[in-house]
């Protein structure tokens, strides 16, 4: 278990290398620059000042010699300053991990506390009138583009409740910072959350036809023991996988519904700085992303094995 | 026309009926805004996303008039400056300046900060600013001496009158001299009413009453917090649920004024000219636009007001290169446009001398001249495209839209890499200097489409020296004229934009002819 995990990690760095290479070289390769981005404002481009921004943003060098000052800098913890704002790119990067952060996890718990649920249910009471009723509202829930539905929560909210639930300023109260993030986590989460419970129903239905699961009905056991110990355990690995994934899109994927609800996330901010060319920041941004996921990805495998004896012991 | 006419009306008496309230002192004014400021630094840009917030962090020589509802050169009155004077050859502008006036950091405002913030202006001292885009605005000084700590002195090159309305321009701001430029554009240093507080990227600005401002009893609020709401959906629910006081500046469309207003029949709104005019850039140096027919065929195609009925339901305004009345104070009269070529009611009329043009040219039905437009790929800009390609199909011009990513059309511009585009630019001061000297200069930076005629270039400059306004305005107008007639920029629209606001917002005075220059909030204050 231990080589297993040791040659995992062996492959995130891996990974990684090649995530810094190909964010840093597309980057470049994509047309406009910031010190052209810089002079939108004003109408116009000076040859001159542009030329001195390109040299005071060191833009001028060679690109090894950029990338290694990138990744230099990295490895000592030095991100570097964002071409925009001209603060340090980690003052500019914590405080939104947070908030994202926060969003995410309220999303993947709501999508879980109701997927995983919903999926059993369906597939327990499967072509009755409650799995129809499940299986269609799934089904509405992974059509709705979120920043439709995002916006229709946001006008009922208006009209029935009078109040708007968008981050204005960072909550004071725990009320105030479950109805700023538990509405738009519950707006994102829906489509994780239908996604799940489908997934778990076709896992479970799957489970429940095997011969074991017959043998434990015969042997006396409870539905409840039958269906949560012995059918949920077995069906639960691609629900694993898709919560990983899930996990993955939530942290770098949120930008529809932190605009709509304006939330001052990770996401949001990258897509401006992308805008913006503001390289620094977005190479740091993207690394985070891509530690994330490999992250996430890593825990699931792991996962795998406590979850199922058989692939622990394979390894 | 008569909608703007009531608009005006509005704002006059609402102006003039505020003072009778008595202010009230404290609260926070909280206000959306559309995106985030590249930075805050007001010499540096150009945009009215940084001007409108950090505007109150900073105090001008001269401002125009807060409680007149249109900026002219008449409206000028002191801030920084008690008094001024001309020297009898009105070359020399010597400004008194107010004493015992602080900086935010508690360091002496002097002359020697008027004397640094024009040296870098006009490129005196190179490399303190990063970008200097107003620099044109600046082109007839020659030298600003100090005369002691109160009095500073402004040489010109020739008279200019209207060089004061330039210093009224909320985009001149007198900058202290000990802070560096760098330090501007995070953390702005002013005289002003409200002091930097706060500026967190895509998230919120914050400023805080300035407790040792220089006019006593100002200001009434005690903070003005900007949030930004790229998303106009959520911006206009956040509006008519009263969680903001004031809109961004001309943020909403007439559609979406008009929309917030049915919502909440109490909200205040005004629809002005956001400074902002469509116009046809021609590449005159690339054939066959080398050739002037063409161009003149291509203006005479263009129906004005079916710009402005699609875009904006009619309410856009037609005119020149300067705005029109009754907002604008240099546009053309509606007698003296229709004597301009493509300006007609009759507008077949033009586009048939346009297909005579094009058939002499050779081209027809079967010989449609196949061109791109490009445009930035941002609706104000794409829509504007769209509609004129539909228009050059008179004139068999077979047009395709090549929209450009913004972090490119800039660029493009300035490499002159177009052959046709669809422009929408910005003026922050209804002054035919302004307009003349930045887009039609020859080598001009903002001159996109090397249009350069030294004849109408004396012209610039003898009506910049005019004292007679009539007589100003004469000539703006015939140069203009020529301007249009020469395709060196068609304008085809001028953009207008609404304002609004919650009634508990008191002594704030949108001007009708500007976007740029009323956000002191001086005399602002909330009856809450």
């Amino acid at each position: 278990m231990i080589q297993y995990t040791l040659r995992r990690l062996g492959l995130m760095v891996v990974t990684l290398f090649g995530v810094s290479v190909a964010i840093f070289l597309l980057l470049r390769i994509v047309p406009g620059n910031i010190a052209d981005i810089l002079f939108d404002s004003a109408g116009l481009i000076d040859p001159a000042e542009k030329q001195q921004i390109i040299k005071d943003l060191g833009l001028d060098l060679p690109l090894v010699t950029q990338y290694t000052h990138w990744i230099v800098g990295l490895a000592h913890g030095d991100l570097g300053y964002s071409y925009v704002s001209e603060k340090p790119v980690l003052d500019e990067i914590l405080p939104r991990i947070p908030i994202t952060a926060r969003l995410a996890g309220l999303a993947l718990l709501f999508a879980i506390c109701t997927g995983v649920p919903f999926g059993v249910i369906s597939a327990v009471r499967q072509n009755t009138w409650l799995d129809y009723m499940l299986r269609l509202m799934s089904l509405a829930a992974l059509s709705m583009p979120s920043f439709w539905l995002g916006l229709l929560v946001l006008m009922a909210f208006v009209n029935w409740l009078g109040l708007l639930p968008i981050y204005d300023k960072a909550p004071a109260t725990w009320g105030a910072a479950l109805l700023m993030y538990g509405v738009p986590a519950a707006t994102v989460g829906l489509r994780s959350s239908a996604l799940i419970m489908r997934l778990t129903r076709s896992s479970m239905l799957e489970v429940l036809r095997q011969d074991y699961v017959r043998t434990a009905r015969s042997k006396g056991l409870s539905e409840p023991a039958v269906t949560f110990t012995h059918a949920l355990r077995n069906a639960v690995l691609p629900v694993i996988t898709v919560i990983g994934i899930e996990t993955a899109f939530l942290f770098g994927g949120l930008i529809v519904t932190e605009t709509v609800f304006n939330i001052p996330g990770v996401a949001r901010f990258l897509v401006e700085a992308i805008r913006w060319r503001d390289y620094p920041m977005v190479q740091n941004l993207v690394m985070f992303i891509a530690i994330i996921v490999v992250t996430v990805n890593l825990i699931v495998d792991l996962a795998y094995m406590f979850v199922d004896p058989r692939i622990r012991l394979r390894t | 026309m008569k909608r703007s006419r009531l608009w005006l009306a509005v704002v006059c008496l609402l102006g003039l009926a505020q003072p009778a309230l008595a202010q009230k002192q404290g609260g926070t004014l909280r206000v959306t805004h559309r995106d985030n400021p590249p930075s805050a630094s007001i010499l540096e840009e150009a945009t009215i996303s940084t001007d409108m917030p950090f505007m109150a962090v900073f105090n001008n020589l001269v401002v125009f008039d807060p409680a007149s509802p249109v900026n002219r050169l008449d409206k000028v009155v002191p801030d920084l400056a008690t008094s001024w004077a001309w020297s009898d050859d009105d070359r020399t502008l010597t400004f008194k300046l107010h004493q015992g006036v602080k900086w935010h950091d508690g360091k002496p405002f002097t002359s020697a900060d008027v004397k640094c913030t024009w040296d870098m202006l006009t490129g005196k001292v190179n490399g303190k600013l990063r970008k200097n885009p107003r620099k044109t605005w600046w082109f007839n000084i020659k030298d600003v001496v100090t005369d002691g700590d109160d009095t500073v002195v402004f040489h010109l090159y020739d008279p200019q009158p209207s060089i004061m309305a330039m210093f009224a321009g909320g985009f001149s701001p007198v900058y202290p001299c000990h802070v560096p430029a760098n330090e501007m554009r995070t953390h702005p240093i002013g005289t002003g009413p409200f002091k930097f507080e706060s500026f967190k990227q895509n998230e919120s600005i914050r400023l805080i009453r300035n407790p040792d401002y220089w006019k006593p009893g100002k200001p009434y609020l005690d903070a003005i917090e900007y949030t930004i709401i790229p998303n106009r959906s959520t911006m206009l629910l956040a509006m008519a649920t009263g969680k903001f006081d004031l809109s961004f500046t001309s943020d909403l469309t007439p559609e979406l004024t008009k929309s917030l207003q049915e919502q909440v029949p109490t909200m205040q709104c005004v629809l002005q000219p956001t400074g902002t005019q469509g116009n046809l850039l021609v590449n005159r140096e690339r054939p066959p636009f080398d050739n002037e027919q063409i161009r003149k065929a291509m203006v005479l195609s263009i129906d004005r007001k079916a710009f402005s009925d699609i875009l904006s339901r009619g309410i856009f305004e037609v005119g020149g290169a300067n705005l029109p009345p009754p907002e604008g104070f240099w546009g053309w009269s509606k007698e003296y446009m229709e004597t301009v070529p493509g300006y007609g009611a009759d507008v077949e009329k033009s586009r048939e001398q346009g297909r005579a043009i094009m058939k002499s040219l050779g081209y027809g039905p079967d010989k449609m001249l196949q061109l791109k437009v490009t445009t930035r790929n941002i609706p104000d800009y794409r829509d504007a495209a769209v509609i004129l390609i539909d228009h050059l199909k008179s004139i068999y011009i077979q047009a395709e839209l090549e929209p450009l990513d913004s972090s490119v059309w800039y660029a493009r511009l300035a490499r002159k890499d177009f052959s046709v585009a669809m422009n929408v630019q910005g003026t922050g001061i209804d002054d035919p200097d302004v307009q003349f000297f930045e887009n039609f200069l020859c080598g001009s930076e903002r001159n996109y489409t090397s249009y350069c005629n030294a004849d109408l270039e004396k012209q610039f400059h003898q009506q910049s020296q005019m004292k007679d306004i009539d007589a100003r305005r004469k000539l703006v107008w015939d140069i203009d004229k020529k301007l249009q007639e020469d395709g060196a920029r068609p304008v085809v629209f001028h953009a207008k934009a609404g304002t609004c606001w919650w009634p508990r917002v008191h002594g704030l005075n949108i001007a009708m002819n500007t976007i740029y220059n009323h956000w002191r909030f001086e005399d602002v204050w909330l009856d809450q």
